[in-house]
């Protein structure tokens, strides 16, 4: 099971991220881990400054903004 | 071809005359609304287009390990041309620290991000003229210059918060952005909606404010109080400008109400700058990092820095 961080203090775009990356998770019928980390210091640990980051099982491909739902599923059909 | 838009809407349509109160202010409005929105939405998404690539992540490792004076002046430039939103000055500020870089750059950085940026500046061109937008970058960008050099003499350090210099950052491998044409304005448009999305609340109340001021205030009673004969006007701004928060966009419409009303250009400035760069909400994100101490420093420095920038111009004038 593929397990997915987002990283975010807490702002708007940070839980928009997560609901996304549910969303199409579900619409793919894929099963995944989805985890929100708040930790400022463990989300400056993956080297992301720039808030939502997104990591897929331990590396990072995103880093700042919504990301595109092309982005997404791509995430989540790897 | 705003100008006819608010003439045929509000004179012609509503049957407002001009020279009412209500009828300047109404026509005011729909004009900078329509005039403001339109600059946002194309600037936005050419910047968009041009750019995908000056993430913070980038701007720290442009600024780390140069000596002070680079240092600053990357800082300085990085500063204003990235619109930072404000709920990542914390990573920024630890991320930072942690790279080693000087709290006085730090800060410097700090204060041009809100204050200037490429977006504002199209929009000051725009509404206000090429000559206005150049004090006012200008200006910026000197007291984001002096005003880290004077937080650094102040040795800042010992405010930072302890966990802060604790905290070690990894070195990731951001995926490169995607530089396709279709990737760019894809990039672009959700940048237009993501930062239209954010500050329109802002744009709107200013415009307002702007509106308000150009269609009531009399111009009289400005020239008497605002004329920029009277030292305490700058000051005063400055201070009224604290409490009061809006983007940097947001507050170019009032100032171009003030403008034209005879309100003095040092006055206008120190306002603008003191509305933009100077903001409560800033203020509490920031306590996470660094304790009060250094909030009410920073907030001194910078006031005086816009008072001392207000009374420079309203003496050149």
């Amino acid at each position: 099971m593929k397990n997915i961080k987002v990283l975010g203090s807490g702002c708007k775009n940070c839980e928009t991220t997560a609901n996304l990356i549910r969303i199409a998770a579900e619409q793919a019928g894929a099963e995944i881990e989805l985890e929100k980390i708040t930790d400022m210091a463990e989300i400056m640990g993956y080297g992301v400054m720039s808030t939502p980051g997104v990591v897929v099982d331990g590396k990072v491909v995103h880093a700042g903004g919504l990301p595109g739902p092309d982005l997404v599923r791509q995430w989540i059909a790897e | 071809m705003f100008e006819i838009l608010a003439n045929m809407l509000i004179y012609q349509g509503m049957g407002l005359d001009p020279l009412s109160p209500t009828g300047a202010a109404l026509h005011f409005f729909v004009m900078d609304l329509a005039k403001i929105f339109a600059l946002l939405v194309i600037v936005i998404y050419l910047m968009g287009l041009l750019r995908a690539l000056l993430s913070p992540e980038r701007v720290r490792r442009f600024v780390r390990g140069r000596p002070d004076w680079q240092a600053r002046g990357f800082a300085v430039s990085l500063g204003a041309v990235t619109p930072f939103c404000s709920c990542s000055s914390v990573p920024l500020f630890i991320g930072f620290v942690e790279a080693g870089i000087p709290l006085g750059v730090t800060f410097s950085f700090l204060i041009a991000s809100p204050m200037i940026n490429e977006v504002a500046a199209v929009i000051l061109v725009g509404i206000l003229g090429w000559k206005l937008a150049a004090l006012y970058v200008t200006a910026g960008l000197l007291v984001a210059w002096f005003g880290g050099l004077v937080m650094q003499a102040f040795r800042p350090e010992r405010w930072v918060e302890d966990y802060v210099w604790k905290i070690h950052m990894g070195e990731a491998d951001l995926p490169a952005p995607d530089r396709s044409f279709a990737g760019r304005h894809r990039y672009a448009v959700a940048e237009v909606k993501g930062i239209v999305g954010r500050i329109w609340k802002w744009v709107v109340l200013g415009i307002g404010v702007g509106a308000l001021f150009h269609g009531f205030v009399p111009e009289q009673w400005v020239g008497e109080y605002l004329g920029g004969d009277a030292w305490y006007s700058v000051p005063a701004a400055v201070v009224l400008g604290i409490p009061l928060y809006s983007n940097a966009t947001g507050v170019i419409p009032v100032a171009e109400a003030m403008l034209t009303k005879g309100v003095a250009v040092g006055t206008t400035l120190a306002l603008m700058m003191s509305v933009a760069a100077l903001s409560l909400p800033e203020m509490l994100i920031l306590r996470k990092v660094i304790k009060w101490q250094a909030l009410a420093l920073f907030a001194a420095v910078l006031a005086v820095a816009f008072t001392l920038v207000g009374w420079g111009f309203n003496f050149l004038a």
